[in-house]
């Protein structure tokens, strides 16, 4: 196997919680996060289930320390907050003492705050500081500036795979010695924009969602933001620093079937698993449990489960579960809210459970796991795939 | 020698950049704050049929990708990195304007669908049937560079790849606007080809694309080598070129070496200085270009400095219209990339003649 880089650190801010220990907590006591939008004011309020964090505004700012008058979008709050705890984690106080990026993840960045005053904008100058917010990468540099973070900085946006590939561009510049550390991961908050787009497509369950179940409805959206820490082993070593687990395999590639739907066999799916186990020495047996990207739309749970029989096959599939269920889809944020799951699997030894399952997909005898469970685990792997094609794996070790 | 070799570029501006064989010798001066790109006949390269869905980044993206990966001679490329600032700017307005114009009600999936800022990525993938590596980068000015360093990683890990990397920003009907109200253009009409100079706040915004097949060893395509890219996240003045003075001794090199520089000013009194700074202290004495007088300021704007390097190695002059300074070069062999908006996102390019 890849030696890999080491995880250092590790933050989250979920509909389930917001911390890493509050997160575990949920998880192994089975409290999914779904409810109705209380927060964010929608249309759409009565008609669908969602993972909202339910804090408002103004109690983040309050968290964070900010100036009343500010520009950060909850997307930028809630980064910061999930940001800051990896930090912590990792015993990083003084952020440039080592050459340190910062790689986030985001799918429409500041969008809330656009909504929200986009109509005045012209009528007052009231709120004219958040006029940049519309710029996705806006968001990161609020929270760059937050964290005092001045070296290398990058936005990804590959739609719901942002994070995993913010989290492999990570552990490639390590690897290629460009940087000592880097805070990896992303954030979405929930929007109306979002919303009304998923509605759109007619993939949202009015009820709570049920990945890989043959009567799934859709997916329920959720916002969270979440970052690991990633450091080179010499930095490791010289601080004597305490190791999470470790990222071992990645890859992206492209499904270059549809903007929107996975093909029907899962060829960008099946690529970027089987690129990951190349990535990391690794055959298909060796990987224990697979965190699936399981949506519960239709698409994408046929496509995925097609990916997987042709890696594993029917009769070696590992145990498997989708997370989705405790905290809807966090789409740009799910790579690395699901990193930080898979990482606490392995710490606690348990695969945390598929909620919401009944039926078996008449497509194929595959079922996820259930009931929370121990497990002796070393690796495990994690998809994340998103509009444009994209899909990315990675696999974590102990 | 294993580099990062730019074998075909592509680009299209606020200049007839896609039309002329010249280069830049044909210059359209513009006098608006927003001006739209000189549309190559997308026709030519796109079919009807698939071109009425197309928004006006896609268009230009796939266009240009395919102008790029003709001159570099491949069919099919194994990565596609795309940066952008706004991404589809134009749909992602339209969709919002409805979600907000009709409180919610009668939306349609397109411009969702169409929203997403990787959409030029996908769709260029999705047209050549490129199942590679695929990633889109939304960091301001730095959009594209740091797209371009992570081409040189996968060149570092995968030598034999060729790479598609690219920019592309597009303007939009009422959210371009609002750069006017928060300063970041310049208030009425205004000279484009004087703005250098302009002594006012805020500056001048188009959109555009370049692309770029880079590889990892030199064929009778390269252009140029891009031996070294940094970007910096936040700088002061003095940071700035303390900055630049590390790049520039980490390549072996000392700044004479450097035979021109290729800086982003935009005439923004109050930003500028960064550029004015270095003119007048570490390349007082080299030959000194800008660009954004004629292709405006957008996100990735500074890709086009990228097109006058290669440009620059082929033809060995420099057209007037980008001279700022008297210093004349006596060949041409490195040339600086230097690029900064109001204060954030630095970039820093060394690119060397193959």
């Amino acid at each position: 196997m890849n030696k890999g880089i080491a995880i250092t650190g590790m933050g989250i801010i979920s509909s389930i919680g917001n911390t890493v220990e509050e997160n575990l907590n949920a998880l192994q006591s089975e409290t999914p996060g779904i409810s109705r939008l209380e927060i964010l004011k929608s249309r759409l309020h009565d008609s669908i289930m969602v993972g909202e964090i339910k804090k408002t505004n103004a109690t983040l700012i309050e968290e964070l320390g900010l100036p009343k008058i500010n520009n950060f979008s909850r997307t930028a709050m809630v980064s910061a907050i999930a940001a800051k705890e990896a930090l912590q984690d990792a015993g990083i106080s003084d952020i440039n003492q080592h050459t340190t990026g910062f790689i986030s993840g985001t799918s429409v960045g500041g969008m809330d705050t656009t909504e929200k005053y986009y109509l005045e904008y012209q009528e007052t100058a009231e709120n004219h500081r958040y006029i940049e917010a519309l710029h996705a990468g806006f968001t990161t540099e609020c929270v760059t500036k937050y964290l005092g973070i001045k070296g290398y900085v990058s936005t990804i946006s590959t739609a719901c795979s942002s994070a995993a590939n913010a989290i492999m561009l990570g552990a490639r510049l390590i690897i290629a010695g460009k940087l000592d550390r880097v805070v990896v991961g992303g954030t979405d908050a929930l929007s109306k924009f979002t919303i009304n787009g998923f509605n759109t497509l007619m993939i949202l369950s009015d009820e709570v969602c049920r990945p890989f179940d043959d009567n799934r409805k859709g997916l329920n959206l959720g916002e969270a933001a979440a970052y690991l820490v990633l450091e080179s082993d010499a930095l490791v070593a010289k601080e004597d620093k305490k190791v999470l687990g470790r990222v071992v395999g990645w890859a992206n590639a492209n499904d270059a079937y549809h903007q929107t739907a996975s093909s029907s066999e899962g060829e960008g799916a099946y690529r970027a698993m089987n690129k990951a186990l190349k990535v990391a020495d690794l055959s298909p047996s060796q990987i224990e449990y697979i965190n699936a990207h399981g949506t519960a739309t239709s698409n994408n749970d046929l496509s995925e489960g097609t990916a997987m029989k042709r890696i594993f096959g029917t009769e070696n599939m590992p145990v498997f579960s989708s997370t989705k269920a405790f905290t809807g889809h966090t789409l740009a944020a799910a790579g690395a809210v699901e990193a930080v799951y898979s990482v606490l699997g392995l710490q606690e030894q348990t695969v945390f459970p598929n909620l919401n399952f009944k039926t078996k997909m008449s497509e194929f005898d595959m079922k996820p796991q259930t009931e929370i469970v121990s497990k002796e685990m070393q690796t495990v792997l994690s998809n994340s795939f998103g509009f444009g094609g994209n899909c990315s794996t990675l696999i974590f070790s102990r | 020698m294993k580099g990062c070799y730019i074998n075909g570029i592509s680009n299209i501006s606020a200049q007839p950049t896609t039309v002329s064989t010249t280069f830049l010798e044909e210059i359209v001066g513009h006098k608006e704050v927003i001006i739209r790109a000189f549309d190559p006949d997308y026709k030519t390269f796109i079919k009807p049929a698939a071109m009425r869905r197309m928004s006006k980044s896609v268009k230009m993206g796939v266009v240009a990708s395919k102008m790029a990966l003709e001159a570099a001679d491949i069919v099919m490329p194994d990565a596609i990195i795309t940066g952008t600032g706004m991404g589809c700017r134009q749909d992602s307005e339209r969709f919002l304007e409805n979600v907000l114009h009709n409180d919610e009600q009668f939306l349609t999936p397109t411009l969702f669908i169409q929203s997403t800022h990787n959409t030029v990525g996908g769709q260029i993938a999705l047209g050549l049937g490129c199942k590679g590596y695929n990633v889109t980068y939304v960091q301001g000015a730095v959009s594209f560079e740091t797209s371009v360093i992570d081409a040189q990683l996968l060149l570092t890990e995968s030598p034999e790849q060729h790479i598609l990397v690219g920019a592309i920003d597009e303007i939009a009907k009422n959210s371009t606007k609002l750069d006017i109200l928060n300063g970041q253009l310049k208030q009425g009409e205004c000279d484009w080809l004087t703005i250098l100079s302009s002594g006012t706040s805020g500056t001048i915004c188009s959109e555009g694309a370049t692309f770029m097949v880079l590889g990892a060893e030199q064929s009778n395509k390269s252009l140029a080598q891009i031996k070294a890219v940094t970007t910096i996240n936040d700088a002061t003045l003095d940071e700035s070129k303390t900055a630049i003075e590390t790049f520039i001794a980490a390549q072996g090199i000392v700044p004479d070496d450097i035979d021109a520089v290729i800086f982003g000013n935009n005439g923004d009194q109050d930003f500028d200085d960064y550029f004015h700074n270095l003119q007048t202290s570490i390349f007082k004495n080299t030959e000194q270009l800008c660009y954004k007088h004629l292709i405006g300021e957008y996100h990735t704007a500074s890709a086009f400095a990228f097109w006058i390097g290669c440009e620059v190695f082929k033809h060995n002059t420099i057209p007037e219209v980008l001279k700022v300074n008297e210093v004349k070069a006596k060949q041409y062999n490195k040339i600086l990339l230097y690029n900064q908006y109001r204060s954030r996102n630095h970039s820093i390019v060394l690119l060397e003649r193959c």
